[in-house]
This record gives C-alpha cells, structure tokens and sequence, in this order.
C-alpha cells in the first residue's frame, strides 16, 4: 500500500471517528469502545477493498460485509454515510424513532446493509450462507465477517467455523476485532480464548494475526488471503484496541455500552481534531 | 409404531414423503431450491432431494443454530431455503436464530419439520415437540402451518413458493389418514369446514382433523350434529371461520396434538374471546410431559382419542362441564336460519 493510500485511508478513519462519537454522544447511548476498535477494518474494506456501488447497493457483483459483532453499529453507519449510501444527517437520528439506524444493524430499516445482526454468534453463519448462495450461482463475490473477540464465546461461531471449512469456502474471510475486553471484563478473566489462532487453526482456517489499526498490514493480510491457492476460508485475527484514537478511552472498560457525555466528546474532538457537530440542547 | 387402532381401516400417507416428492418435483424447475438437514436427513426424507440434488443439499452436521444461520445467508443471496430436522430441534434449540434472522430480517426461508407432537412415542419427551406451535407463532411475520394430511402438505410446500417471509410447517413421524380429497387446494391462512354441523364446532389441526371427524360421526349416531373444522393454519388463524363457527353453533371445541397453552387451542379463545365471547374447551397436553411409549398409548394418556373427542363434545352440549351452554331451541332456530345458505360437504372447499 502506498503513502498517499495509506494518507488517505487514514484521515477517512479520523473523520469516521469524529462522526461516531458525535453520534453517539447524540444518541446518548450505544457502544463507543467497540466501534472506535473497528474503525481501520471498515475503512479499509468499504474504501479500498469491496467492490460496491453506492447507486445500485444491490448491484449482485458486490461483495458483502456481514457485521457480526453488530454492536457496533455506529462505526457501520458512519463508513456507509461517508460512502454516500445516506445522507450524514441520518447519522444523529441514531437509535431515534423517526430514524433509520436501530440500535444494531437491520437489513429492514437502513439501506447498505446485508445482515441483521446483534444479537452475537449469529453472523458468521449468515455470511457462510451468502458465500455458498454466490457459489451456487456463480458469483465471485466475496463475503467478510467481522466478529469480536467476546462474541468466539457463542457456541454457534464455532458450528460456523466448522460448516465453512467443511464447505470449502475459501471466499469468506473474516475478521476477529481482537480488543481484549467486553462488558464485564477481560476477555481472558471472562471466559478465556486465547490461543485463539491454534483453535482457528484447528478448525481448518488459514489464520493470520494482525495490527488492526495497520492499513498496511490489513492490507497485506486481505491480499494473501484472496490470492492463496487452497480453498480453505479465512481468518484475519485482528489485534486492535478498545476505544482506539482516544486517549481517556482507549482500553477502558467503561466505555464499552456508553456514549461519551458532551464533555467527554469535546476533549475527544480537541484530541482528533475535529468539532463537535450538533447542537446541544439544554 | 403407527396409529393402529386409533385410525382403523383408513389410507394412511406420510408427510414427510410427500414433503421429499414435492420438494423434488419443485426443485425440477427451479435451480434456487436448497435444503438444509441436521443430521436426520433420513428420518425427514431430505436425503431423498440429497441424492436427486447433491449440490442443493447441505448437511449442516448436528447443528441447528448455523443451519438456521446459513439459510438465512443462503436467503439473502437469492436462494430458496427449505430447513428440516426434528421439530424440537428446529424450533427449540435453534429458536432465538429464526427470531433474528428469519423473522426480524424477513427472509423467505421455509422451516419444515419432522416429528412433530408426542406421536414420536418411544423416544421419549426429550424428542417430542408438544410446543412448536406456542413458540413459532409468537414470532412476528412467522406464517404456522401444521397439515391435516399428505394432500395438505403438498398444497402447503406448493404455495409457500410465493410466500415473501418465513414459514413453519409442522410435519410427523406417523403417516396420517387422508382427510381430503387427493385434488382439493387449500389455502395458507384459510380453514376448511370438512363438515358442517349446527350443535357444536369442533376446530382441529393436523392428526387431530381425522380423529374429530371420527369424533363427529359418532357423535352423528347421538343426533348431534357437529361442526369439524380444519384449521390447518394456526397464524394467521382464519377469524372469519372461527367466529362463523362460533356464532353459528355456540360452542367450540380445539383439539390438538400440542400443548393446550400457546397452540390451536389459545389461538381460538384470543380470536373469540375479542370477537365473540363463547365457551370453549380446549384438548391437547395438558401442560405435562409425556412419557416414552408407543404413539397409540401416547395419544391415549392425552386424552386425544375420537372416542374422548365425542365424549367431551357431548359433555359440553349436555352442559355437565360449562354451565353457559344456551339451550337447544336456540341452536336449532340458528340451524333453521342459516342452513340454507351454507352448503358444505366434506372434501371440497366452502
């Protein structure tokens, strides 16, 4: 990847980053510390990666990013608003009755989407599903999965992790937004993963382990992934950090379910240079 | 094994076979047919459309959770799921999936099960499903579907093709006697009154249709004249034939092989008890737990036999267990006033 890509990638990342802790700090609720960890994967993927048309988001020749870890909602429907997929104003009705963001994505209510997701566990089979449906038809489109690391607990990724081996589905690559913790804790206090490459590994995945916030090592990972010549699905374990890009919120628990409170989103805005973009009603 | 003495002297077809034929003839002319099994793809008959379509059949291993999860993805990628395995299993431990990613997303994926209700027998309650309907028809945009018999069952699949959102279609390791004709066409959401009758209505879904029409006959011998409604689609229930039903005989009668609470039987009294308040008793599993044993048996211990159809039908006219059944003269001046206009007989549709 070269400099000017990586500049750009980069400062499109700063700008998602600023309208996700607007939006969130509107809403008034949602998950920030989650949402800031995934922000290079998106990026990366809607601006670099996918083949997508923002005129036609069913063009079949797309290729698809199921969000597993659908909690993160606000990074999703800040890079699909950057994309132009909607109007940046949608982004503060967030979570509102009159909106079209729900609280976790809906393939119903929000347009550029291709799975609902939420509740954990579930996505990764969703997005084998659409890679053995493309197969099927002949379509060479390719499917990506982001899960997080607190979600490989559900039992049923690790049924999908089986189903994609045992089909073959060397067109799914998956992500594991790796930020270490979730709600009550360390992942490793919770309910420990780790050595999470060998159980991947064992599953009959290629398994790569990455910098997460690293465009070039995204890069780099996602090209080896579709140029590698057996037919064995993907994952990218992607090691990032939770509230990544602010300082007072990087790996800190509390930050995963709450939105930052005004004071909180203007030393954020100082810190990523951007502004506070709403008004503030008393 | 099989319903012996409960079904003397009838033709008995499985659902499950005419579920695999069906699927087979339909997947001949449509390329985006998929099935999906858990590892009973024997005992659902989906091995048979495995062996014609190798390539369109997914064994998903013990796994009902992914499977679900994969034919939604499968949905969403232009195909057309059909999904089966053991009712339990498909409704139960994979229940929360359907919630999202069938229902919440409105995806056209047709869930079809095997060995519905306690006629499982031998294998004992943990392999019965007395609940499927309770937690399928709770489920927003979910259409519940529980066939009478084999000729249902094909009109079901046949019509679920046109259907935008998810369905569920209870199916059973027994074969059931045919209650239709082999050509009648039935509708998703619309019951079929398979025998008129002014006294008392009896509404039933799947096995239970044929046992309430052996019920009515007897009951025929006794001078009343009872009502046998097939109410094959339990959501969206048929309003209209229920309240008829109800205001026109005044008494109603569910039965079911499913628990009393959330199925057939709940659905009647939350459209009656809206539209037309009317007594209504209900027959089932009496929110119990049944043991192993052989389907007869089961049926049995339930309580759902043809001949304790008729005796609990008689009962209530006979007002020993309901005290607001109205008297006879009124019933008979409402058989006067509206039998001409309803000529229905059994086998064709109203």
């Amino acid at each position: 990847m070269n400099l000017a890509t990586k500049k750009r990638l980069s400062d499109l990342a700063t700008q998602a980053r600023v309208l996700i802790l607007n939006m969130l700090a509107k809403a008034g609720s949602g998950h920030t510390g989650g949402s800031l960890s995934v922000v290079e994967l998106l990026t990366y993927l809607y601006f670099h990666r996918m083949r997508h048309k923002v005129e036609d988001p069913a063009w079949p020749g797309r290729d698809r990013l199921v969000l597993s870890k659908g909690h993160a909602a606000p990074a999703l429907y800040t890079v699909l608003s950057l994309c132009g997929y909607f109007p940046r104003a949608e982004l503060f009705k967030l979570r509102r009755i009159a909106g079209s963001l729900q609280g976790h994505p809906d393939i119903r209510r929000t347009v550029g989407l291709e799975a609902t997701t939420g509740s954990l566990g579930q996505g990764l089979s969703m997005a084998n599903g659409i890679a053995l449906g493309l197969r099927l038809s002949g379509n060479r489109s390719r499917v990506y999965a982001i899960l997080g690391d607190g979600e490989l607990q559900e039992g049923q990724v690790w049924e999908a992790a089986m189903s994609a081996s045992h089909y073959r589905l060397r067109n799914v690559v998956a992500f594991v937004d790796a930020n270490g913790l979730q709600i009550d804790g360390p992942v490793e206090q919770v309910m420990g993963l780790e050595p999470m490459t060998d159980k991947w590994e064992a599953f009959g995945w290629d398994v790569q382990e990455i910098d997460g916030h690293d465009f070039s090592q995204i890069d780099e990972a996602v090209q080896r992934a579709e140029e590698r010549r057996d037919d064995r699905p993907n994952v990218i374990v992607a090691r990032t950090t939770k509230g990544k890009g602010v300082s007072f919120m990087e790996d800190k628990l509390q930050y995963h379910g709450v939105a930052p409170t005004m004071d909180e989103l203007r030393r954020a805005m100082e810190e990523l240079g951007g502004e506070v973009l709403f008004e503030e009603k008393n | 094994m099989g319903l012996g003495r409960l079904c003397t002297g009838k033709k008995l077809t499985g659902l499950r076979d005419v579920y695999a034929e069906t699927l087979i003839e339909l997947a001949e002319a449509n390329e985006d047919i998929v099935v999906l099994d858990a590892d009973l793809a024997q005992s659902t008959r989906t091995a048979r459309f495995g062996a014609r379509f190798p390539d369109r059949f997914f064994n998903m291993g013990i796994s009902e959770q992914d499977m679900i999860g994969t034919a939604a993805g499968l949905a969403l990628a232009g195909k057309v799921p059909f999904v089966s395995t053991f009712a339990i299993f498909e409704t139960g431990r994979a229940w929360e999936q359907i919630r999202l990613a069938l229902c919440l997303s409105q995806l056209p994926v047709k869930l079809v099960s095997s060995h519905g209700g306690i006629t499982v027998g031998e294998d004992g309650p943990t392999h019965h499903c007395a609940e499927d309907a309770a937690l399928m028809r709770v489920l927003p945009n979910m259409t519940v579907v529980f066939p009478a018999d084999a000729c249902e069952m094909r009109s079901v699949i046949l019509e679920s093709m046109s259907m935008a959102g998810p369905l569920y279609v209870r199916g059973s390791r027994e074969k059931f006697p045919d209650v239709h004709c082999p050509d009648t066409k039935l509708r998703i959401g619309k019951a079929s009154v398979l025998r008129n009758g002014w006294d008392i209505a009896i509404i039933a879904c799947g096995l239970m249709v044929d046992f309430s029409l052996q019920a009515a006959e007897m009951l025929e011998r006794d001078g009343i004249d009872a009502r046998v409604i097939n109410m094959s689609t339990l959501k969206p229930i048929d309003k209209e034939t229920t309240i008829a039903a109800a205001r026109e005989t005044g008494l109603v009668l569910t039965v079911e092989e499913h628990s009393i609470i959330g199925g057939l039987g709940s659905g009647v009294c939350e459209v009656l008890s809206e539209n037309c308040p009317t007594p209504v008793r209900r027959m089932g599993v009496c929110d119990q737990f049944v043991v192993s044993g052989t389907p007869c048996e089961l049926l049995e211990s339930c309580g759902l036999t043809p001949q304790n159809i008729k005796k609990t039908a008689a009962e209530m006219l006979s007002g020993t267990r309901s005290s607001a059944v109205k008297p006879k003269a009124l019933r008979k001046t409402k058989r006067e006033a509206s039998s001409h206009k309803n000529p229905i007989t059994r086998g064709t549709k109203p």
